[in-house]
């Protein structure tokens, strides 16, 4: 059951900055001072902050999925586009200090290349590398959109549709001759803005850039959802033909918000490269994009905490588990994915509630003025069937 | 718009379903300032009609022009939205997870573009006209209050109200009275009739009592054609009419 | 005057003969032995000479000055018996002992020419320490080679003679025409006949009679022989004479031609075959999807399940019914349908039947239901899983000479169109059928008129996903059976059921082949170890692009919309 979109707007404000309130303290002055303290050790933060970075990205596929409707297998293609890019830049700052000490990075030298390809050149600058970071995937995105949604495919057809592109990226992305390093990906960074990556102090600061960063992305993603175009927002995933029928141009407003999707996804993936420090194709096919879609359904997807507390909650499982028991977790997770679909549909954060309706149904009592709305009942298009005489 | 030039106007449209013929040939149009009813037996094609108008629909031959040379079969829905058409449909379909305030908002004239409502908040002005509106509709007790708990034909008036602050200069109404009871039904009689003086509406509708009430002339539809046009007593005395639609007695 | 016929009798046999009846039959019996006696000491003598030939060349063979001399002579000899001598020769098997030429056999003993052991008192194999190897000159060894392949033309076996052509054939040494020439004449076996003309055609083109390469080159064209194309390209390389280049450049155009279409052939021929697979496999998905509404990504691993039907079958045809190995396929098949089909029912009744109306939904908890099936299958069966076919579908049929059909992907070939027309009839044809769709489409009306909605879901989605465990059975015969198996499926399956819309299964067939075939088209036409990964991507585009134009696919679901709401 999803909240009343005025609820969202009278609470946005309020909400809002609790909720940051909240957030600012226990990540940016909790944590920090845990790990002065040496409760945290810089192993633990540095992981966190993973963590933190791969939130940004949930929020981005709570925007498009929860808000929208939009459903996209393909998001980590523009993790990936945003992590290869801020790795380019990586790269060449360390640039001398590979194996062979080139100039040019070392799976170039195996490649037999003398030169930098034409497109690596730009992200030499770090300013430039940021800002590619969060435009090129939003203008893949963007173009996604353009050549998906104004031809009104939507629903089912565009979700499998996003799957083959995220597949097609994987297999781009292997080959040598894109040199991006193949299979191996892009690694072995030892720079940032002349800063050593391995130092803890820089683990920190990035931390701290992370926890920031994640807390601003959050209040703009609230506010977006409390205006009006969060309004439209739901509308389209409510009711879009209604809303077209309103005079909205729904193909632009979805392009933009999977676009701004997009840039949130690349932001993630800049963020992620600059701490794990590797980046490789198999982050950006079809299933990292399916585990994204499960944290945000295991979260709530009609909530942005919930989406970051899923991509936190359930990569933090993620890493506790593959070291006990490596094998078992695609069993785990694909178990999630049933458990979620099935008795979650509002995800952990809306279980209290689910919870709380359930003990009152249990004892008779109707819930008034919250019937639960036909969501599958309003949209039966989504069955498509064959008529009888068309054969 | 031309005080007297039609609003609306059906040259030669044919709209067909995989080989069946919902429309044929209709030549039709709809005056400013006129309150049209649209009536016939279920399957003439009056929905399909209307589809064609708020292009819904694509017809397979004719036109579709509004006001002076505007041709809307050429255009997206939105865009013909946007022109100045409002429609409501005969299922009724508010956002029923938002509030009545808050459906509203969204139908109020506005601008549609995706830049135009990034930082968009209502003004004073557009406020008090959602709540006026819901006044007249007699809802605004409801106002923030989920679509969800009305009643069908408050639901009915929700979405009229939705047409209502879009300002269109053509109502498209699709059953606006079904399932209405004898006061609603009145009420929105005098409400379309107060709208019709300054814009063009056209009504589909089967409850012949409501029509004679408030149209001022009668299409009427039979298997994609039309089989009879003018006053209401006109067509009502219409043997054809009678024998496929009105029945004898 | 009529005589009575006379019987032979004493009184009819000549006077000088009548002596008595012992005389002449002694007489007889004289010359009888006599005549004998010439014929048969002629026939030693003559073996013997021949064997004092052979004995006398074979003693030439051990002075290297004489070697030569004593192997031309062999040759000319032209005897069988000379073949064992010369092999022992070539491989060094020769010994001398005292004068006497002896072979060194498999058995362990010495033997001399006319075949006796050289065995000690006590009849043992005796292996004197001074037996002397015979050498081959190094200038010698081409000769013994052409002696022994001379002879080997003529040899028992037709495996050992066609491969003498083809080694001869490959030499290019005109000289060798003639004792080809001869053995053809001789030559009864149609294949091995061939080979012979073949190569003589090869050792034609070495000719130096510019006319007979002219001849050679042009019937080469006409036959449109692959294995002569790198042949004539070399000689253009090395060629003066105008004609035969001219000649050179029509032969290797019209061979290179054949070829092309050839290959074409090949590729239509994958590209069919594939698509036969894909067809199997999206009718299920187009019956789960497009009747039912409900995205199955776990249709891949249905797959899979019915590649590890057949597995399991095999394993334990081999373990209980090793002589009925074969037969396992035959049970495999309708096996992998029950199996798959009742592992839909228990999806759909367990799970799906949750999530009608909400295919986003269905999509994400089939996808984790796919992933557990496939993590469980590598667990339990391990990543390194094979199944032979059965002999009944080893090699194919030739339909042009280098180009085979492998048999086995005929036979899914002809499955894919058995099942296309079992689909059919079910769906359209028959009362199950009409259950089926009518309750797909007004569950109420269906369910007023008797039709349990419930058991109609389950039957259908069971029939959706059998099909797909038929079709991983089917794949087991030309694939590797592997967890990955599904996913390498379920992509282009996906993009056929986009493709080919939802409303009529021929847009599933147009979109299968469509698929099947631009896969394996585009493939060889992109050059380059990234062939299959282009393809695909290039593919991907083009649906894409197709999908602009219609954004429903080939042939979508059109319905009428009855009442006016909004959709």
């Amino acid at each position: 059951m999803q909240p009343t979109q005025s609820q969202n707007m009278k609470n946005s404000a309020k909400g809002t900055w609790i909720t940051a309130g909240l957030l600012v303290l226990i990540l940016l002055i909790g944590l920090p001072l845990g790990h002065h303290y040496g409760w945290i050790t810089n192993y633990s933060l540095n992981l966190f902050s993973k963590y933190l970075a791969l939130a940004i990205l949930a929020l981005g596929m709570d925007l498009i999925w929860g808000y929208t409707g939009i459903l996209s297998l393909g998001q980590a293609i523009f993790f990936g586009l945003g992590a290869y890019v801020m790795g380019m830049n990586l790269m060449l700052e360390s640039s001398g200090q590979g194996v062979y000490g080139e100039a040019i990075p070392d799976f170039m030298v195996w490649n037999r290349l003398t030169e930098l390809p034409l497109y690596w050149l730009p992200f030499k600058s770090f300013p430039i590398a940021v800002i590619g970071s969060i435009a090129v995937p939003a203008l893949a995105a963007a173009a996604i959109g353009f050549l998906t949604f104004r031809r009104r495919v939507g629903g089912t057809y565009f979700a499998i549709l996003t799957q083959a592109i995220a597949f097609a990226t994987w297999l781009m992305f292997n080959r040598n001759e894109m040199n991006l390093g193949g299979t191996n990906g892009l690694t072995d960074f030892k720079l940032i803005l002349g800063y050593a990556l391995s130092e803890p102090n820089t683990q920190w600061a990035l931390y701290m850039l992370t926890a920031f960063l994640l807390i601003a992305c959050y209040v703009g993603c609230r506010w977006l959802t409390g205006s009006k175009i969060g309004l439209i927002m739901t509308a389209i995933r409510d009711q879009e033909p209604r809303l077209r029928f309103l005079g909205y141009p729904i193909a632009q407003y979805k392009i933009f918000i999977f676009s701004v999707a997009g840039a949130l996804s690349g932001l993630a993936g800049a963020l992620y490269v600059t701490q794990v420090g590797i980046i490789t194709p198999s982050q950006i096919g079809v299933l990292p994009s399916l585990e994204i879609v499960v944290w945000v359904a295991f979260g709530g997807r009609n909530s942005l905490i919930g989406a970051m507390i899923g991509a936190v909650g359930i990569n933090a499982a993620r890493s506790v588990l593959t070291a006990q028991f490596p094998e078992w977790w695609p069993i785990i997770l694909g178990g999630l994915f049933v458990i979620v679909v099935l008795l979650l549909p509002n995800g952990i954060v809306g279980l209290p509630r689910q919870l709380w309706h359930g003990l009152r149904h249990l004892r008779g009592r109707s819930s008034a003025g919250r019937q639960p709305g036909p969501q599958a009942r309003q949209r039966p298009v989504e069955r498509p069937s064959v008529n009888p005489s068309t054969r | 718009m031309s005080e007297s030039g039609s609003i609306i106007y059906l040259d030669g449209v044919t709209v067909s379903f995989d080989g069946f013929k919902a429309l044929q040939e209709v030549d039709f149009y709809v005056d400013h300032g006129e309150l049209r009813a649209l009536i016939g037996p279920n399957g003439a094609g009056k929905t399909t009609l209307l589809d064609a108008i708020c292009g819904k629909v694509k017809p397979d031959h004719g036109r579709v022009v509004f006001g002076q040379a505007t041709e809307l079969h050429k255009l997206e829905e939105h865009e013909i939205t946007m022109m100045g058409i409002g429609r409501k449909f005969q299922t009724p379909s508010v956002f029923q997870n938002m509030t009545l305030f808050d459906n509203l908002t969204l139908a109020t004239r506005h601008e549609r573009g995706v830049f135009a409502n990034l930082f968009h908040t209502l003004n004073r002005a557009q406020r008090d006209h959602i709540m006026s509106t819901l006044q007249t509709l007699g809802l605004e007790d409801k106002a923030h209050q989920q679509a969800g708990i009305l009643s069908h034909g408050q639901i009915q008036w929700l979405e009229i109200g939705m047409v209502l602050v879009q300002d269109p200069t053509l109502f498209l109404l699709d059953e606006p009275v079904a399932g209405m009871t004898r006061e609603e039904r009145e009420k929105t009689s005098e409400l379309l009739q107060w709208l019709a003086k300054d814009h063009a509406v056209l009504v589909v509708e089967h409850d012949m009592e409501f029509v004679r009430q408030t149209a001022d002339r009668v299409t009427v539809l039979h298997e994609g054609q039309v089989l009879c046009e003018g006053s209401v007593e006109h067509v009502k005395s219409d043997p054809r009419v009678v024998e496929v639609y009105l029945g004898r007695g | 005057m009529a005589r009575a016929r006379t019987t032979w009798s004493t009184a009819n046999v000549p006077i000088y003969l009548k002596r008595s009846k012992g005389e002449a039959v002694l007489k007889l019996t004289c010359i009888a032995v006599v005549l004998g006696g010439l014929v048969g000491s002629t026939l030693l003598h003559t073996t013997q000479a021949r064997a004092n030939t052979l004995k006398t060349y074979a003693q030439g063979l051990l002075q290297p000055d004489t070697q030569r001399a004593a192997l031309e002579g062999l040759r000319d000899l032209g005897e069988p018996t000379v073949q064992p001598l010369l092999d022992a020769l070539k491989e060094g098997a020769l010994y001398s002992w005292k004068g006497v030429v002896y072979r060194f056999t498999d058995t362990g003993t010495f033997v001399d020419l006319d075949g006796v052991p050289l065995l000690d008192s006590a009849g043992e194999a005796l292996l004197p320490d001074d037996m002397e190897p015979v050498p081959l000159a190094e200038d010698n060894i081409a000769l013994v080679r052409r002696i022994l392949d001379g002879l080997n033309l003529f040899a028992a076996d037709v495996a050992t003679r066609k491969a003498t052509v083809r080694r001869l054939g490959n030499l290019r040494d005109a000289a060798v025409i003639p004792m080809l020439e001869k053995a053809l004449a001789q030559e009864t076996h149609t294949d091995v006949q061939a080979v012979l003309r073949v190569a003589m055609d090869k050792l034609r083109l070495a000719s130096p009679d510019p006319n007979v390469r002219l001849e050679t080159i042009r019937a080469f064209g006409a036959s449109r022989a692959e294995s002569a194309l790198s042949r004539i390209k070399g000689l253009r390389k090395t060629e003066t004479d105008p004609t035969v280049l001219t000649a050179i450049d029509e032969a290797v155009k019209s061979i290179e031609d054949y070829l092309r279409l050839r290959n074409a052939v090949g590729y239509v021929f994958n590209g069919v075959s594939l698509a036969s697979v894909l067809l199997i496999m999206s009718l299920g998905l187009a019956i789960t999807f497009g009747l039912m509404g409900i995205i199955n990504m776990a249709h891949g691993e249905m797959l899979m399940l019915g590649s590890y039907t057949a597995y399991v079958l095999q394993e334990l045809f081999a373990t209980t019914l090793p002589q009925y190995l074969d037969y396992y396929f035959v049970v495999a098949l309708p096996l992998s349908v029950v199996v798959v089909g009742f592992v839909g029912v228990l999806m759909e009744r367990g799970i799906l039947r949750f999530l009608y109306g909400r295919p986003l939904e269905s999509l994400l908890v089939t996808w984790g239901i796919g992933m557990m099936l496939q993590q469980g299958a590598r667990l339990f069966f391990g990543d390194q899983t094979s199944v032979s076919p059965p002999t009944w579908f080893r090699g194919g049929w030739e339909i042009m000479p280098g180009l085979i059909f492998p048999y086995g992907r005929m036979f899914i070939i002809l499955l894919s169109l058995l099942s296309l027309a079992v689909v059919y009839l079910l769906l359209y044809r028959s009362t199950v059928g009409l259950k089926i769709r009518s309750v797909m489409q007004n569950r109420d009306m269906a369910a007023c008129m008797g039709i349990s909605s419930r058991t109609v879901d389950t039957l259908t989605f069971a029939m959706g996903t059998a099909m797909a465990g038929l079709a991983g059975c089917a794949l087991s015969l030309i694939g590797t059976v592997d967890p990955e198996v599904g996913k390498t499926y379920i992509v282009d399956s996906f993009m056929v059921v986009v493709l080919g819309g939802v409303g009529k299964l021929v847009g599933t067939v147009i979109a299968a082949l469509g698929v099947g075939m631009s896969n394996k088209i585009l493939e060889p036409l992109i050059s380059g170890t990234a062939a299959a990964v282009y393809a695909k991507v290039a593919i991907l585009v083009l649906v894409i692009f197709f999908l602009q134009l219609k954004p429903t696919g080939l042939f979508p679901a059109k319905e009428r919309t009855a009442a006016g709401a909004v959709r």
